[in-house]
């Protein structure tokens, strides 16, 4: 079995899967519970500074949207940092990372945006001796109001700046946790790199309006018939954060920075894929406040198992595999062409290929007075609309066409050569092809 | 008090409670969360299989997405426009030789979407409204009659008075419903569907029912047709054929259609007389509605006999595994030869069969089963030609329920084509009011 050691900035955890900050790890019950079940490593629900605790609304917390059989694929919640007092917290979490020596413990902060106040908390966090601590730049509800959260994470100079504290007072890595509320991730990631910092992770939760009640014309969580934006997490929020994790990975400037991946991580799979894309390890919310702690018993076997079948004995061999190929639309090879392929044995006959293709595409399915559904290569642009739409996996296929093979659509060779849409003759700034 | 073991026919084998179990709904309702549930598996097929294989041609596709995004009442309308007794057709239908034996999930996983229950769901959902969801046209001033009040006659009557037309129906019996209310088993249609069924129904207005009017018997097809604009005959199947067997008058041989409509109509089961040993002639949903009902009234021996194999049943693999699961055998291959007892049946003699390819025959091999009971369900025949012409013992007819006599239409299991199903009578009921509609109108 793959050894599934997790080396983070130099804190160790027997596996590369932890808890995101957030309600599952508020408080010393719940993290106990969630190292039981075999979790690598918490990050504890974000404190704040000393004094009188936030408050939290009375009404509902979370909203959410369902797939088929009320699948839960995205929440959203209003819920603010701890709402517990800090020196509750701080001892919670000396007890607990004196039981479980093993297994990293990183404090999540949130504080106002001056020096004084990061100043006055991180002694008070070192003494705890957790590992490391993570800045909460991220989340966009509540708290951004009052300056802190996303309101700092949408200031790259921000950033710079509470990062350079931090490491002034502070001895231990410094996470930043990045906000996806922005235009361009690379910028922040840039500034918490220029402060500093030792990681980033993201994403943090993103703006959202998960329902509106239309009974009473209010959108959901609704508190006294108001409602407000929340932060949106979950499966559905997986392809956003997976884009972002890759574009700091490989931007030249942030390239070799360790990043933490969240964002809708439900299996070991979905954890695969992140690392793949640079990502040192996982953090994990959602998935656990569906299925409670027992998922991590999933992602440890099935991450186990894969690494075997690819004959991986460390997960440092497969972080960032992928990013190298992750490129631009430009520099794709226009030359690579695919026909989709039907496998009529595994088609059940839906139809729904040649509704989508039929009704939205390249009308490049046929259908026979029998229900057999064929793609005719001389329509087919390879879209692979088919694909996503068919319910049976594998069904449908792409299939390359051979070099020097004639594609009946376009009636060209095929050619084996790369060329993209650089040097394309459609291309007015086309650079001459070589 | 009696017992399954009681000899001889007795009422009472059963207590009330055991009873009262034995005929609940067999299928029970979907709630609403099971509805959406059900509904998600539904992959919304283009040109969608069900949809074809129903006679109605219900789409089956759209009402399922209806429910499964919360309006019920959507999906109960689109039913209903196409099938006005898609309430009793969602109870009876034989789904897994219809729509679920063509889903798509079926060929996947050997699962239909449950498509009867969802229909259910919808309609039930609506009629529980009180809501009639359609609305007449202007009054045309034109009438039809209408023979026969059941799947066929009903479907008829309320599409002709939707268009405007006002329609009475005669009917034979003192009750209308047809076959939904006499001849199906009581498990499928529980809490007097039925009659419910038919009021909520009648609310479309412009309907007039009068119960103990048969054809040829107080009523003519001339005089129908000199007083109404329109005729339309579902007088279905009155006649039960006969087993052609010796000893077949003797006491405790009797129609299966009886016994089911006796079952249907009482008010109190403990009181309704069965046999300890009973056999059922036949292989039909009839034969398999009485023998089922038989064992559930708590008949000790229940044994249909059928004299070919199980391929050809017209009962389904599900009917006939629905009968097993109830403690029934099924004998494939064997013939009744003769009835034997003193005045009253205690035996019944048959004979196994083998088909010769040219025919069914006797192998001469004989063997006999106790038997105070005997029910005939080897089909129906037609009572009445009403001077019209006949095809294979039906009334022929051709496109949309057209008979040899202008004027005069005909559907339901009375009229040649299609299967003798509720649903296909829903179907040819609705389609001849469209066409009576259009030639009354100067459009046909």
């Amino acid at each position: 079995m793959a050894d599934l050691k997790s080396n983070f900035l130099g804190i160790s955890s027997p596996n590369p899967f932890w808890l995101a900050s957030a309600p599952p790890t508020d408080k010393e019950y719940n993290v106990r519970r969630a190292f039981d079940a075999g979790w690598g490593g918490v990050v504890w629900k974000t404190l704040g500074a000393e004094g009188p605790p936030v408050v939290n609304v009375n009404g509902p917390r979370y909203g959410a949207i369902w797939g088929a059989d009320r699948r839960l694929l995205g929440l959203n919640n209003i819920e603010l940092i701890t709402d517990r007092p800090l020196q509750v917290n701080l001892d919670e979490m000396t007890r607990v990372k004196k039981d479980y020596p093993d297994r990293a413990l990183i404090a999540s902060i949130m504080v106002p945006c001056d020096e004084q106040s990061w100043k006055d908390i991180l002694p008070r966090v070192e003494d705890t001796g957790a590992d490391g601590i993570e800045l909460n730049f991220g989340c966009p509800h509540g708290m951004a109001e009052r300056g802190m959260g996303s309101a700092v994470g949408q200031v790259p100079q921000y950033i710079q700046m509470v990062t350079e504290w931090c490491k002034m007072y502070y001895s231990k890595p410094v996470i930043v946790k990045l906000t996806p509320n922005i235009t361009d991730i690379r910028f922040p990631a840039r500034a918490a790199k220029a402060g500093g910092a030792d990681a980033v992770s993201l994403i943090n939760t993103i703006n959202s309006i998960t329902s509106v009640d239309l009974d009473n014309m209010a959108p959901e969580p609704t508190i006294g018939g108001k409602g407000t934006h929340g932060g949106y997490c979950g499966p559905a929020v997986k392809p956003i954060a997976m884009n972002m994790v890759a574009e700091i990975a490989r931007d030249g400037e942030t390239r070799g920075l360790p990043i933490s991946g969240i964002g809708g991580v439900t299996t070991w799979r979905d954890a695969a894929e992140f690392m793949a894309l640079g990502a040192g390890n996982v953090q994990v919310c959602t998935a656990a406040m569906t299925y409670g702690f027992k998922i991590v018993q999933e992602m440890i076997s099935g991450l186990s198992q894969w690494m075997d079948e690819r004959g991986y004995t460390s997960i440092d061999q497969f972080v960032g595999s992928a990013v190298p190929n992750v490129t631009d639309w430009q520099y794709l090879d226009l030359n690579y062409v695919t026909k989709a392929k039907i496998d009529q044995d595994a088609c059940i006959k839906c139809g729904r290929c040649y509704a989508a293709c039929e009704d939205t595409s390249h009308q490049a399915i046929s259908m026979s007075a029998d229900r057999v559904f064929e793609v005719m290569d001389d329509e087919c642009v390879a879209c692979n609309l088919c694909v996503n739409v068919c319910p049976v996996e594998g069904c449908i296929t792409m299939e390359q066409m051979a070099p020097g093979a004639i594609d009946p659509r376009t009636g060209k060779t095929v050619e084996a050569d790369y060329a993209n849409w650089t040097t394309h003759p459609n291309n007015p700034s086309a650079k001459a092809a070589e | 008090m009696t017992s399954p073991t009681t000899p001889g026919i007795a009422a009472g084998r059963l207590s009330a409670a055991e009873l009262a179990n034995n005929f609940d709904d067999l299928h029970p309702p979907l709630d609403r969360h099971e509805a959406v549930v059900a509904a998600d598996r539904c992959y919304f097929c283009h040109d969608a299989p069900c949809m074809t294989a129903c006679p109605t041609s219900i789409d089956i596709p759209l009402f399922i997405r209806q429910i499964m995004t919360g309006t019920p009442e959507a999906a109960a309308r689109t039913i209903l426009s196409q099938n006005i007794l898609g309430g009793m057709c969602a109870r009876v239908c034989p789904t897994e030789t219809l729509c679920e034996e063509v889903c798509v999930r079926e060929t996947a996983e050997g699962k239909p979407v449950e498509i009867g229950r969802l229909q259910r769901f919808a309609t039930d959902t609506l009629m529980n409204s009180g809501v009639h969801p359609f609305a007449r046209a202007g009054v045309t001033g034109k009438t039809v009659a209408v023979v026969g009040a059941g799947p066929a006659g009903l479907s008829c009557a309320h599409r002709l008075a939707m268009h405007g037309h006002d329609v009475t129906i005669f009917e034979a019996r003192g009750k209308a419903g047809g076959l939904n209310e006499f001849g199906i088993a009581s498990y499928k249609s529980t809490d007097d569907f039925a009659a419910r069924e038919i009021g909520w129904l009648l609310q479309i207005g412009g309907i007039t029912i009068e119960t103990g009017r048969a054809l040829g018997n107080g009523l003519d097809l001339d005089t129908l047709q000199a007083e109404f604009d329109a005729v339309f005959l579902a007088v279905g199947l009155g006649g039960v054929n006969a087993l052609r067997a010796a000893g077949e008058d003797k006491a405790g041989v009797t129609d299966a259609v009886d016994f089911i409509s006796d079952l249907r109509q009482s008010s109190d089961l403990t009181t309704l007389p069965v046999g300890r040993n009973v056999v059922v002639i036949g292989g039909g949903m009839t034969a398999v509605d009485a023998a089922v009902q038989s064992k559930l009234l708590g008949a000790e021996n229940v044994t249909i006999a059928y004299r070919r194999g199980p391929d050809r049943m017209g009962a389904s693999k599900f009917e006939q595994d629905l009968a097993a699961s109830k403690g029934v055998k099924i004998l494939f291959n064997a013939m009744p030869v003769a009835v034997h007892g003193n005045g009253a049946a205690t035996e019944i003699e048959l004979e196994y069969t083998e088909d010769t390819g040219s025919g069914l025959k006797g192998t001469g091999e004989t063997f006999r089963l106790n038997a105070d009971q005997v029910f005939k369900a080897i089909g129906q025949t037609l009572t009445t030609d009403a001077g019209l012409t006949i095809d294979a013992g039906k009334i022929a007819v051709t496109g949309a329920g057209r008979t040899s006599k202008a004027g005069v239409w005909a559907g339901g299991d009375c009229a040649s084509g299609g299967d003798d199903l509720t649903v296909t009578a829903v179907a040819e009921g609705r389609d001849a009011a469209e066409d009576i509609h259009a030639t009354l109108m100067g459009k046909g």
